[in-house]
C-alpha cells in the first residue's frame, strides 16, 4: 500500500505546488487548513521549505540550493541581505546571535525563522538574483555537489561545472524526474582529489580515462577523459552504504543521458511502499550492481554503454585522513595563476552582518565569487597574488581563518534539536564548545594537522558522521539515574581510495564526558603510535576493545548547559523554555 | 469515530488527528524479552516505523536502542497512548510498556 506521502504526492506535487504556495502566503498561515497541513508541508518541501519542529509553529526552515556551491558574484550578499531580513525568529541563540545562514554538507544554504507570508518576496529576490529553493528538499533531484573549486581547481582532470550546470538545467523543474520514490543526491567530481564526495551519494561521476579506438586505420588509440559511475551510496539509517561500480564510463556529453536513465531507473523501481527502503541504495543491495547496469542499458539509454575506465581514485584526498588537501581551507592555486582561499567557518554557521562583511570582502579582493565545500566552509576564489596578503589581515578572516586549529578546521556540525524534528540531541552549539575546549586543552601530534571530529545528532547522518576521524552520533543515557544527552563514538571513518566506514567503538557517552574522552584518545594516539603514523591508520590496526579503552569517558573542567531532553523545549535556548512558553505562530503582514 | 494516524517526518513523530504526539528521543521501559535479555529494556526511541490501534490504544513499532546493554532493533507493537472521546492522552513516560508481536 503506498504511503502517505506517496498518496500526498499523487494528489499535488512539484511545480504545480507553488501557486498553492503563494496562495496560502497571501491568505496566511492560519488558512493551511489543520487536516491538510502535512501534507501541504510534505510538498512544501519541494519547494525548499521545511516547517520546523513543534514548538516553533509558522516557522519554516528554508534551503537554498546552489549547485556544486557556486555563488556567482553577488548571489552571496542576497543570501546575507535575505538572513538578515527575514531569518529572524522569537528564539536567539547565544552564540549566533538573531539571524545567521547556515552552509550544509551538501553545498548548500539554510535559513531559519522563515515566516511563510515572506516567501513569495525571497523567492522574489533570490530568482531575481539568479538562486532558487526548487528541489533543495522532497523527494526528487537535490543539489548536485561535487568539488567546489571546479573550473578553477589546478588538479581538475576533466570539466565538471558545465556537466553540473547541464544536469541542473535538465532536471530541476523536469516533470519526468519531479517525483521520486525518495531524495536523489548527484555528485560529479572533475578533479583528482575526491572532493565532491562521490562514494556517499545516490550516484557519482568520477573522473576517468578511456582508450578510445582509433579510426580503424591501425591499433591507434587515445586516452578520453570522462566519468566512471558508481549508484546507491549515502549514510542515513544506521545503513551505510558506498556506492557501487556498476562498470560504466560515460563522455562529459552523455552524462545526462546516463544520469536520466538512471532516475528514472529509480523512479519506476524504487520502493514506494516503504520510505525507510526506498532510497536506491536499498535497490543496489537487492539487485547487484550488474542488474542496474543491464537494466540501465535495455530500458533507458539508446547507445551502447562504455564499460568503466581507469580511475584516480588512488589520487583522492579529500577528507582521506592524511597526505595534502584533507581539505580545502587555506590558499591554493588556481589554473589561471590567481588564488582561492577555504576559510573556516565552524560548524557552517555564519552571522548574517558576517555573510555580508564576507560578499564586501569577495569583491573587494577577488571577482566577488564564493563557493561552498562539503566541509561546510566558505571558499573565496579568484584573488591574485598581490591581494592575498591584505586579504588575510582582514579583520573577519581572525574569525573564519584560513589556518585555523585543527579542532575548529575539522569540526563538521547537523542543525540539531535547535530547529530539527529527528534530532535526539543539541549539536551545533555543542560542536562549537567542544571545539573551543579542545583547542585549548588538547594537543595532537607535531606532525598532525588535521582532525576532522563529526556531530550528528540522529542516525540520518546529516554531519556525514561516518566518515570522520572522530564521529559522534546523538544518544541518551542515564547519569546518576537521570536522562541526560549522550553521544555514540565511532572511530576512524574517511574517504580516499579507500573509503572506510567509522566503527562504533563506544556508546552513550554523557555529553559532557566526550571532550575529555577525546583527549584521553587523543593521548593514547599521540603515545602508542607508529613514526609518522595517521589518526585513520592508527584506528585500523587496533580491534573495537583496544579502541574503546582509549575512549576513555571523562569528566573536566568542560560544562555542558544542555545535558537535558532538548527535544522538551521550544527552543533550548529560550530563558522560558518549556512547550507551554512557545510563541503563537506570527501573525501575517 | 475516525482517529487519524500517521508516522511523520520520516518518523520523528506519530501524529493523531493531525496533531504531533509523540516525538522520538525519548526513554521508554519495554518488557520486550525479544529485543534485548535485559529485566526491562530502557529504549532510546530513534524512529518510528509505523502505527496502529488496538481498541481505544495506539500503539507503534519503534526502532531504537537499550541503554542497559546496546542492544538495537525494531520493536513489536509498543502501547504509547489512548484515544478516548475523541481526545488523544499519551502514555505516561515512566510507564512499563509490553510490546506485543
Amino acid at each position: 500500500m503506498p504511503t502517505d506521502v506517496e498518496n500526498w504526492k499523487s494528489e499535488a506535487y512539484g511545480r504545480e505546488v507553488r501557486d498553492r504556495l503563494f496562495e496560502f502566503a497571501e491568505e496566511g498561515y492560519d488558512s493551511i487548513p489543520d487536516d491538510e497541513r502535512d501534507a501541504w508541508f510534505e510538498r512544501f518541501k519541494w519547494w525548499g521549505l521545511y516547517h520546523q519542529r513543534n514548538g516553533q509553529e509558522g516557522y519554516f526552515m528554508m534551503r537554498i540550493g546552489t549547485p556544486n556551491g557556486v555563488l556567482e558574484p553577488g548571489q552571496l550578499r542576497t543570501i546575507g541581505e535575505i538572513a538578515d531580513e527575514y531569518a529572524r525568529g522569537p528564539g536567539t541563540n547565544p552564540i549566533f546571535g538573531d539571524a545567521y545562514a547556515d552552509f550544509t554538507t551538501r553545498q548548500s544554504i539554510q535559513l531559519h525563522w522563515i515566516e511563510l507570508s515572506d516567501v513569495p518576496a525571497i523567492f522574489e529576490k533570490l530568482a531575481a538574483n539568479g538562486l532558487s529553493t526548487q528541489q533543495a528538499c522532497g523527494d526528487s533531484w537535490r543539489n548536485i555537489v561535487g568539488n567546489p573549486v571546479a573550473g578553477k581547481d589546478g588538479q581538475e582532470v576533466v570539466e565538471a561545472w558545465p556537466v553540473i550546470r547541464d544536469l541542473n538545467q535538465t532536471f530541476k523543474g523536469n516533470d519526468d524526474h519531479a517525483n521520486l520514490p525518495r531524495k536523489w543526491k548527484v555528485s560529479v567530481t572533475g578533479s583528482a582529489d575526491g572532493s565532491g564526495q562521490g562514494d556517499i551519494n545516490d550516484l557519482a561521476f568520477e573522473p576517468a580515462y578511456k582508450s578510445i579506438d582509433g579510426d580503424g586505420e591501425g591499433d591507434e588509440s587515445e586516452d578520453a577523459v570522462g566519468f566512471n559511475v558508481r549508484v546507491g551510496g549515502g549514510l542515513a539509517r544506521n545503513e551505510p552504504r558506498l556506492a557501487r561500480d556498476i562498470d560504466v564510463w560515460v563522455p562529459p556529453e552523455q552524462v545526462s543521458d546516463v544520469a536520466g536513465g538512471l532516475s528514472a531507473l529509480f523512479r519506476d523501481y524504487g520502493d514506494r511502499e516503504d520510505r525507510y527502503n526506498a532510497r536506491v541504495k536499498f535497490l543496489v543491495d537487492e539487485w547487484g550492481a550488474d542488474k542496474v547496469r543491464e537494466t540501465l542499458q535495455e530500458e533507458y539509454v539508446d547507445f551502447e554503454l562504455e564499460p568503466a575506465g581507469r580511475d584516480v581514485r588512488e589520487e583522492y584526498t579529500y577528507n582521506a585522513g592524511e597526505g595534502e588537501r584533507n581539505d580545502l581551507i587555506g590558499v591554493h592555486d588556481q589554473n589561471d595563476g590567481r588564488n582561492f582561499v577555504g576559510l573556516n567557518v565552524l560548524v557552517g554557521r555564519m552571522g548574517a552582518d558576517d555573510v555580508l562583511n564576507l560578499a564586501d570582502l569577495a569583491e573587494e579582493y577577488g571577482s566577488g565569487e564564493v563557493r561552498l565545500s562539503q566541509r561546510q566552509n566558505v571558499i573565496v576564489t579568484d584573488v591574485p597574488d598581490d591581494a592575498l596578503d591584505d586579504f588575510r589581515d582582514e579583520p573577519l578572516l581572525d574569525h573564519y581563518s584560513p589556518d585555523p586549529s585543527p579542532f575548529m578546521r575539522g569540526s563538521v556540525a547537523c542543525t540539531g534539536t535547535e530547529f530539527c524534528s529527528l534530532s535526539i540531541v543539541e549539536t551545533k552549539n555543542r560542536q562549537v564548545r567542544f571545539a573551543r575546549w579542545l583547542k585549548v586543552n588538547v594537543d595532537l601530534p607535531a606532525d598532525v594537522d588535521e582532525f576532522h571530529i563529526h556531530l550528528s545528532g540522529c542516525t540520518a547522518s546529516c554531519a556525514q558522521p561516518q566518515i570522520a576521524d572522530v564521529s559522534l552520533r546523538g544518544m541518551k543515557t542515564r547519569k546518576d539515574g537521570d536522562p541526560v544527552e549522550a553521544l555514540d563514538v565511532g572511530l576512524g571513518g574517511g574517504l580516499g581510495e579507500n573509503p572506510q566506514f567509522a566503527r562504533w567503538v563506544t556508546q552513550r557517552v554523557p555529553v559532557d564526558e566526550v571532550p575529555g574522552a577525546i583527549a584521553n584518545l587523543i593521548d593514547s594516539f599521540a603515545a602508542e603510535r607508529d613514526e609518522g603514523e595517521s589518526f585513520r591508520a592508527f584506528v585500523a590496526r587496533h580491534d573495537d576493545d583496544e579502541l574503546d579503552a582509549f575512549v576513555e569517558p571523562e569528566e573536566t573542567d568542560y560544562e555542558d548547559p544542555m545535558m537535558h531532553n532538548t527535544k522538551r523545549t521550544w527552543y533550548p535556548y529560550a530563558e522560558n523554555d518549556t512547550m507551554e512558553d512557545a510563541p503563537p505562530t506570527p501573525a501575517d503582514d | 469515530m475516525t482517529t487519524r494516524l500517521r508516522v511523520l517526518d520520516d518518523g520523528a513523530w506519530i501524529s493523531v488527528n493531525d496533531s504531533r504526539e509523540v516525538r522520538v528521543s525519548e526513554l521508554w521501559r519495554l518488557d520486550a524479552p525479544d529485543l534485548c535479555e535485559c529485566a526491562l529494556t530502557d529504549l532510546v526511541v530513534e524512529n518510528f516505523q509505523s502505527v496502529g490501534v488496538d481498541g481505544s490504544t495506539v500503539k507503534a513499532r519503534v526502532y531504537g536502542q537499550c541503554i542497559a546493554c546496546g542492544a538495537t532493533g525494531t520493536t513489536g507493537w509498543v502501547p504509547i497512548g489512548r484515544v478516548r472521546g475523541g481526545e488523544f492522552a499519551e502514555l505516561d513516560r515512566s510507564a512499563v510498556r509490553r510490546v506485543r508481536r
